[in-house]
């Protein structure tokens, strides 16, 4: 039939073509590519590399050789997954030592010219479960202990807030808790510093809240100690491996440093604080910024 | 060795609806267990992406809930439960305010109130959305507001695999921990199903390995009903190139958003299937009209069409369309700022599922309730982009209401024998002690193969009874899977149950899907291409009994003729403005021959 735009009458019904076959006959993208998967395989009690040839589909993501092994070689690979499309960011490993998700790297694309391996293994900065996949459960439990979003007492929604009011906070929102930010930062994986540092992540999400135009809560006291933001020494190593290119230094962990430093050493509110010396909740945590201070409390 | 718990309300899955109804049991005072089969967050909810249709009326003032009632019902194909889609429209807009009062930020208007975007066969702008991104924002602040809910116990990577009964109540749960293989049991005077739907039968599926049906086959094997199975969502643009990326979703906000379907002669083709909404006509036809293009030979060099957004410009792509030029640019190498992107149907979600009772979302077992898209009903023969992230509110929150009651007033505190959770766990543990048998990734590709041959878009009564030949050899087949290995962190032992979960859900696909001799909504039969007037006054429902799996008509509850006027009339076209305006100027200069897209 003719195709065009405006050749059929508008009213028109479709033409009642009768497809030759019930499914779409897809181009499979064979190639005669072959890579050397290199994988981590073990568990807690220890492992070791192994490796897997694995013939090459065209645009194949690490995450598919991983798959085909599973069906062809090793059918007990344990691999975390689960949209395959850089949504969830359950999939995180490291590839040639560098963290990334494995559903959005290609094998093309980190293949070692020279000998055509890949080196997969587990994220290092956690424990290990099984093979790639690691116990990430310690972020979670740092998450219960940030609180939670908490708008003004009887500030109900709907909020009438702009564009321009919500963007900064938009970018962090996009966080898929992959925790390759936290697996990359240098005071959690040399340092082990897990327990007095919340890492990347969680200064993201520390931000998305400060940062929200109608959250009233106070998190800096929590920054400043139990949080650790200071030590975090902007070496922007966890903005680089951000799959969702979230600017965590520059856009949260900075702006969060300069936060504090406003509150604790502005030479004006100093002064301010030594001539009205007040007696300061959770042991000598400051007030609260630009707002004028209350009551003292007790 | 086992984990042992009790509890009020056992919630099985946390995506939204498993998490709203958390949420909603804890609130009424109950202490309740959840149990997620991957880590908290990560659920399918995350994927969706477009919206969440309410009608706030905040860009369009003019709509309604009854423009949504009406628009809903008529995308359904009319097959969908009034009372189900009546609630939906009224209560879904408290919802996402609640969601905004909890913390989530969404696309702004100029005046400062919730954004609505377009979407199909939605009558005005109704999708309050967050750029592409509106499942993640769902999720995390649900996720949030469940963790630091008082009364919750989280079980994540927990597979719970059987409902255990007491008597003719179901009283609980049992299954095993992902990572260490430790056997699970939960005592529950009330069970929530919100395991979400099934793909994964399906070759191309947007569904990740958690869309195996589990729900609904546990809940199957409990004496619940199964409705509506025939209904499968082919999502009319998934990628198609590279091969590993096929399948994945491309959102309808593209189209929302103002995109163009366009075939290999440059052709906008969805004028002639649907000369009113055009590129936002409702999924079942818009897919149908893809496959209908691709397979005349109109179709883009690996066999989809072209979705075309360029005339947009880079900046408003960017903006509201982030996560797609991410998704393109990674993994097909494609700038869709400057290029059109190649599209075909892909499986996506499921109309079907556990029937449920309108207002307390109970199944027809005592103890069991069901939300979400493991449920069936609201959506009909179709669903609409952008209410299934409502409905996994309204209905979740319902569901954890109604159990939460339920658990209250129950009495007896209900006591499943030990025995029922010992038979299933020696089924799971069997294929490890065989030595030699079925690979249970073969099963499962075999099963794909079978799906995507026989009942996917296009289905006749051949094709789907071989379908189901092959469903029932695979099913004999399944008793004998081997599985190498411990239980520990074990994919093969895991995939091992979800195959069989798998085949029932399949069976119901097919059995369904033949005794519906019309086509409606998703389902599109060659040899039966209208609609059966006959067939429009029923749903199909499954059974489990004695014997094969049955399935029977059950008519449908009658319309109160005040609703049904709100059916009557035409879905207005919202949105389809940008589109119109792009194609308009592009018919004025010269194709390029391949891609259609005018440069």
């Amino acid at each position: 039939m003719t195709a065009g735009p405006g050749a059929a009458p508008p009213q028109a019904p479709p033409a009642p073509e009768q497809p030759q076959s019930l499914r779409i006959a897809y181009d499979e993208g064979v190639t005669d590519r072959v890579a050397t998967l290199r994988v981590w395989r073990g568990d807690a009690g220890g492992g070791d590399f192994c490796d897997f040839e694995v013939p090459i589909q065209e645009g194949m993501v690490v995450l598919d050789a991983i798959h085909w092994i599973q069906a062809n070689r090793a059918p007990d690979l344990a691999c975390r997954w689960n949209c395959k499309a850089g949504k969830c960011g359950s999939c995180s490993a490291e590839v040639n030592g560098r963290p990334a998700l494995l559903c959005k790297t290609r094998v093309e694309a980190v293949t070692r010219p020279h000998d055509r391996v890949v080196v997969v293994e587990p994220m290092q900065a956690f424990p290990i479960v099984r093979d790639l996949v690691t116990d990430v459960s310690w972020n979670y439990e740092v998450n219960r202990r940030i609180q939670p979003f908490t708008p003004a007492a009887g500030e109900t929604a709907p909020f009438v807030m702009t564009e321009a009011d919500i963007t900064r906070v938009e970018e962090q929102r996009r966080c898929i808790e992959c925790f390759l930010c936290q697996d990359v930062c240098h005071v959690l994986r040399e340092h082990r510093a897990a327990p007095r540092f919340f890492g990347p992540r969680f200064m993201v999400r520390l931000a998305s809240l400060e940062m929200h135009p109608k959250d009233v809560a106070d998190r800096l006291p929590q920054l400043r100690a139990e949080a650790g933001l200071g030590l975090c020494n902007i070496t922007k190593c966890c903005t680089e491996v951000c799959p969702e290119h979230i600017r965590i230094t520059d856009n949260a962990i900075i702006p969060l440093k300069e936060r504090l430093a406003d509150r604790d050493f502005d030479p004006l509110r100093a002064l301010w604080r030594r001539l009205r010396p007040l007696p300061m909740a959770g042991g000598g945590a400051p007030h609260r910024g630009a707002e004028p201070e209350g009551p003292a409390p007790r | 060795m086992s984990l042992e718990l009790d509890t009020d309300v056992l919630v099985i899955g946390a995506g939204g609806a498993g998490m709203r109804a958390a949420i909603a049991a804890a609130e009424a005072g109950c202490r309740v267990v959840v149990a997620c089969k991957s880590l908290l967050g990560k659920a399918h909810t995350v994927m969706a992406e477009g919206g969440i249709a309410a009608a706030l009326g905040n860009v369009d003032v003019e709509d309604s809930w009854q423009t949504h009632f009406g628009d809903t019902m008529r995308g359904g194909g009319m097959l969908n439960n009034w009372r189900m889609v009546e609630l939906f429209c009224r209560e879904v807009i408290d919802r996402v305010i609640e969601l905004e009062q909890w913390g989530a930020v969404f696309s702004r208007t100029a005046r400062g109130s919730i954004s609505q975007r377009a979407f199909g066969a939605h009558s005005w702008r109704r999708l309050a959305h967050i750029g592409d991104r509106t499942g993640l924002e769902l999720i995390r602040t649900c996720q949030d507001k469940l963790v630091h809910t008082q009364g919750i116990t989280l079980l994540m990577e927990t597979t719970l695999t059987r409902l255990l009964r007491d008597r003719d109540r179901v009283a609980g749960a049992c299954g095993y921990q992902r990572d260490t293989g430790t056997l699970v049991l939960v005592r529950a005077r009330s069970v929530v199903m919100a395991t979400g739907g099934w793909g994964r039968m399906y070759r191309i599926t947007s569904n990740s390995w958690e869309g195996t049906g589990d729900g609904a086959a546990m809940a199957y094997q409990a004496g619940a009903e199964l409705k509506d199975m025939e209904f499968v969502q082919f999502h009319p643009t998934g990628m198609i190139w590279p091969p590993g990326a096929r399948g994945l979703l491309v959102t309808e906000a593209v189209r929302g958003e103002g995109g163009l379907l366009r075939n290999r002669e440059g052709e906008r083709f969805m004028v002639r299937y649907d000369p009113i909404k055009r590129e936002l006509s409702s999924r079942d036809v818009v897919a149908r009209s893809i496959f209908k293009e691709v397979q005349a030979g109109r179709g883009s060099p690996h066999g989809g069409v072209f979705l075309d957004i360029t005339h947009r410009g880079a900046q408003a792509i960017r903006r509201a369309l982030p996560s797609m030029v991410e998704q393109f640019e990674s993994l097909a190498g494609v700038d869709i700022t400057k290029e059109a992107m190649e599209v075909a149907p892909t499986i996506h979600y499921t109309m079907g599922g556990i029937n449920v009772e309108a207002e307390t979302a109970a199944t027809t077992v005592p103890g069991l309730f069901a939300a979400g898209e493991a449920a069936a009903g609201l959506h009909g023969a179709n669903r609409l982009g952008g209410n299934s992230l409502g409905d996994i509110l309204v209905f979740g929150k319902r569901a954890g209401e109604a159990a939460a009651a339920d658990a209250r007033e129950l009495a007896r505190v209900p006591a499943p024998s030990r025995r029922q959770a010992e038979a299933e766990w020696r089924l799971l543990r069997e294929p490890l002690e065989r030595a030699d048998g079925e690979s249970p990734y073969g099963l499962h590709r075999e099963l794909q193969e079978a799906m995507q041959s026989g009942a996917a878009i296009a289905r006749t009564e051949t094709s789907l009874r071989e379908t189901l030949a092959t469903i029932l050899q695979l099913q004999e087949r399944a008793a004998r899977m081997a599985v190498a290995g411990g239980p520990a962190y074990n994919p093969a032992f895991s995939t091992a149950r979800d195959v069989r979960f798998m085949l029932t859900v399949s069976e119901a696909i097919v059995r369904a899907g033949v005794e519906r001799r019309e086509s409606r909504g998703s389902q599109w039969r060659l040899d039966h291409p209208d609609r059966d007037p006959e067939l429009g006054t029923v749903n199909l429902v499954a059974r489990c009994g004695a014997g094969e799996m049955a399935v029977q008509p059950v008519p449908l509850p009658p319309l109160p003729a005040a609703l049904r006027r709100l059916t009557e009339g035409e879905t207005r076209v919202a949105g389809t403005a940008l589109a119109d305006a792009a194609d308009a100027q592009a018919r004025g200069r010269p194709r390029s021959p391949s891609g259609g897209v005018p440069s």
